[in-house]
């Protein structure tokens, strides 16, 4: 197991090592720099910032420069926010985000498992089709129209919870969860559903039931935790994909996450913010996607004797 | 696994919304505001940061401007300027002496005097070229600083700016500047607290933490109390301040309201005062409902169409008048715009300190098909084509969609769209790589030259290949020398005609500035440059009562 781990974990270091080189690269290829503005920059004072933050010397030069400061665990200072340095930018958000995926993911997991293993124990019927078919408005409506429309609902026609904000006014967490959350829960929901039909067709499935055990106790003791496997399996992309792909909901909701400045620093050309938050993300992806990986080898025995062979 | 255990998970969370829900709707920002003083401010964006020679934005000066004072300031109902740091001006007869009498009783707010000399350190600072100011340029007027700025001039002692005593600041300039006092209040002309930057790094360092909440002095009505990013500035009123007994308000919280629906919605349910902006669709909305505080008013901005007169057709001067002949602005304005604007003739915005441009065309098809018949196009016969550059945005798009339609009804001619994203765009603008291209000035100062000097031959936002060597002469020799106000108007009244018959470009609108104000806000007037002087405004806590 160990040895499976410290293999995965070698094999992400080129990986994102092609990910720094390539973004690298072609953020400084794309038209436009950090220093543009609609009013035109006297060529003196572009001058003059562009040596403060090393545009000055060749491409190669800044390239050996900042995976020298990579090493060192620095991701420069930012363009946008002088005064400011990357790593401190990504420290103010990743809570904030980080905290928002959690709490998606909670309601992911609680509507969406809820609804696939209700669905699961019906086939075809309507107590089926009624959460399936739920799930597949969750999975085609965008966050940027769930997210307005929770807004009017419980935010101004019936006034029960605040429209913006993270943490300033009691219950401003709830819809920006709710509304991140739901086309998970939609996968999840399809996900686990067909998890657990797979699952009570199996021969210990009915050993359990032969013992006369309740139907409710052959599902919460025996087939959950088989059912739930591919759930698990993709847990780990997911909470990436709710780090990364968060911008949406924190524009709609004004929270102060991550995923603002992710996709702000490449509308301003802020060389440094792009290529941090990109490290930083994909190396939290290669992480996560790991870890799902453990713990859906220690759900599944099978799985577990492949990685000790390994 | 344990279901059991998921349930016992789910029922606290599930207490916990119920609970938070029922407790959401309390007393509102607004109201709670009203009681303590306190604004909340809807700004925008996060700032850039708080160095007032570093930001270059608009919800910077916001908090810059009440976090700092420059020498004068200008009066929200008026723009006249009006005393600052300094408490009075002479100016010599020949304009080019300025005198600022600083008032002794301004303070910095860690107590220390504001002096002289902290002008000529700064000044220099905004000036320094290692500094990298964009907005340096504001300083030009003042002799030798250009030279300085551009690194032509080493010494700064040639410079004419000097301390004649801790309370005297004598300014030369290079010619006489009768906008010079109004740049002032301009926040690249403020002065900042020499000690506190020197204690974290060289006066020039970019990227010293001297802004921070626990380390910034300034000198403005307000203070920084808190600076949590991409969620709230906070400030307070500060007890240093020389006028504080003026200053009304307790505080101002300035949010980062970067989607304008969200902010909408803020306002909506009461967590604002104000807003930056409002959604176009709204507008009707608002427009339509009683007592609405929707606030609509001029604003110092062109929106315009740049003309690339080096490439074909736009050459022939009479393509460029059909062009603009054809638009019928009313129509745009009344239609795409919701009425939100003011059709424009030129480039300069009516009522620019009581200067009103010239008006030399209106909607005229037939005048505009027999120009571009002349020109060799009848009834658009020939027509090479012309490309349309924007950058994305969906206002941008739909304003083009609707002259390109225009274009073709009135003269049979096609016009391709191209839409570009933002620094893609700036790059084609800038490398003049475009036929035609959507642009916007605002102003930076309530004067017609801040417009009209845009299409000098080497002003560096001219982007049209536009060059009059009479027209240079009529703005930075004839027009500086006027000696009167009517005078000056009248020779750029002048320049203006002379300009909008070779139509480098083709004025659309003039901008507004749209707001939702919140009916307690008082002395928040409207005014040209939208700007802001939190020192005047204040809440009334009996506002329904008023209504």
């Amino acid at each position: 197991m160990w040895r499976f781990i410290a293999y995965r974990l070698l094999q992400a270091v080129p990986v994102i090592l092609a990910v720094i080189t390539v973004t690298f690269f072609l953020v400084r290829v794309a038209p436009g720099g950090p220093f543009d503005s609609e009013k035109a920059v006297v060529p003196e004072v572009k001058a003059a910032l562009e040596a403060q933050y090393r545009l000055d010397q060749p491409l190669l030069t800044q390239y050996a420069a900042y995976l020298g400061d990579l090493a060192q665990g620095e991701l420069g200072p930012s363009f946008k926010y002088p005064g400011r340095s990357v790593n401190e930018l990504i420290a103010a958000g990743l809570p904030v985000t980080a905290e928002l995926g959690l709490y998606a993911l909670l309601v992911a997991m609680v509507i969406g498992g809820l609804a696939g293993v209700i669905a699961s124990l019906k086939p075809n019927t309507a107590q089926d089709y009624l959460p399936m078919s739920a799930a597949m408005i969750g999975i085609c409506m965008p966050s940027f129209l769930l997210g307005p429309l929770l807004v009017l609902v419980f935010g101004i026609y019936l006034d029960w919870l605040p429209v913006s904000g993270w943490g300033d006014i009691p219950g401003d967490k709830i819809l920006p969860a709710i509304t991140l959350g739901s086309t998970y829960a939609a996968y999840i929901a399809r996900l686990s559903r067909a998890g657990m039909l797979e699952v009570m067709t199996q021969d210990y499935i009915r050993t359990a039931r032969a013992k006369g055990l309740p139907e409710w106790q052959v599902v919460t003791r025996h087939a959950l935790r088989g059912g739930l496997i591919p759930v698990v399996a993709f847990l780990g992309p997911a909470f990436a994909g709710l780090l990364s792909g968060s911008f949406v909901v924190e524009t709609i909701f004004q929270i102060p996450g991550l995923g603002r400045f992710y996709v702000q620093a490449a509308f301003n050309r802020d060389y440094t913010m792009i290529l941090g938050t990109t490290v930083f993300l994909s190396t939290l992806i290669v992480l996560f996607n790991l870890l799902s990986d453990i713990l859906a080898a220690w759900m599944n025995p099978r799985l577990r004797t492949q990685f000790s062979e390994h | 696994m344990r279901l059991h255990f998921s349930a016992r998970q789910l029922l606290p969370i599930f207490c916990l919304c119920i609970t938070l829900v029922a407790c959401g709707s309390g007393e509102s920002r607004v109201v709670q505001g009203n009681r303590d003083g306190i604004l909340h401010y809807g700004n925008g964006t996060e700032p850039q940061g708080l160095d007032p020679h570093i930001v270059t934005g608009l919800p910077e000066s916001h908090i810059v401007r009440a976090l700092f004072e420059g020498l004068a300031v200008k009066n929200p109902f008026t723009l006249e300027p009006e005393p600052g740091v300094a408490q009075s001006w002479d100016i010599s007869e020949d304009g080019r002496t300025v005198t600022f009498h600083l008032n002794p009783q301004a303070r910095w707010s860690n107590g220390d005097t504001m002096t002289a000399d902290d002008y000529v350190w700064s000044w220099r600072r905004a000036l320094n070229p290692a500094m990298g100011n964009q907005y340096a340029y504001m300083l030009y007027p003042v002799e030798n600083a250009e030279a300085f700025a551009t690194g032509k001039l080493e010494d700064f002692a040639e410079v004419g700016v000097k301390a004649l005593d801790q309370h005297t600041l004598q300014v030369q300039l290079v010619t006489a500047t009768p906008y010079f006092i109004q740049l002032m209040d301009h926040y690249s002309t403020f002065a900042v607290h020499r000690p506190t930057i020197e204690k974290f790094g060289k006066a020039t360092d970019r990227f010293t933490p001297w802004t921070r909440v626990e380390n910034i002095v300034g000198n403005g009505a307000f203070t920084l109390t808190e600076w949590k990013l991409n969620r709230r500035i906070r400030v307070e009123k500060s007890d240093t301040y020389w006028d504080r007994d003026r200053v009304r308000l307790n505080g101002v919280v300035f949010y980062p309201t970067e989607n304008i629906s969200s902010e909408e919605r803020m306002f909506r349910v009461g967590q604002l005062h104000y807003t930056q902006t409002i959604p176009l669709d709204k507008i009707p909305v608002y427009r339509a409902m009683e007592n609405s505080s929707y606030v609509n008013a001029p604003y110092l901005g062109t929106y315009y169409y740049l003309l690339n007169i080096n490439k074909a057709p736009l050459q022939d001067v009479r393509v460029r008048r059909a062009l603009s002949l054809a638009i019928d602005r009313a129509r745009l304005n009344n239609t795409v715009l919701h009425a939100a604007n003011v059709p424009a003739y030129g480039i300069t915005p009516p009522g620019t300190l009581g200067y009103q441009p010239p008006k030399l065309f209106g909607h005229d098809v037939a005048a505009a098909r027999e120009l571009l018949a002349d020109a060799g196009f009848p009834n658009g016969e020939g027509w090479p084509g012309l490309e349309l550059t924007y950058n994305t945005s969906e206002s941008h798009r739909k304003i083009a969609v609707a002259l390109q339609q225009m274009w073709k009804d009135a003269l049979n001619i096609e016009v391709t769209l191209s839409n570009q994203e933002w620094k893609v765009y700036l790059d084609s603008v800038d490398q003049m790589n475009f036929q035609m291209a959507r642009r916007g000035w605002i102003g930076d100062y309530v004067d017609p030259n801040n417009f009209l000097d845009l299409f000098l031959c080497a002003g560096g936002n001219n982007n049209t290949g536009f060059c009059d060597p009479q027209y240079d002469d009529m703005i930075t020799r004839q027009a500086p020398r006027a000696r009167s106000r009517e005078e000056r108007y009248a020779i750029f009244y002048a320049a203006e005609t002379l300009l909008m018959e070779q139509m480098p470009f083709i004025p659309i609108y003039t901008y507004t500035s749209n707001h939702l104000i919140h009916p307690s806000v008082r002395d928040m007037p409207s005014n040209l440059m939208d700007s802001l002087n939190l020192k005047y405004v204040w809440l009334d806590q009996d506002w329904e009562a008023a209504q």
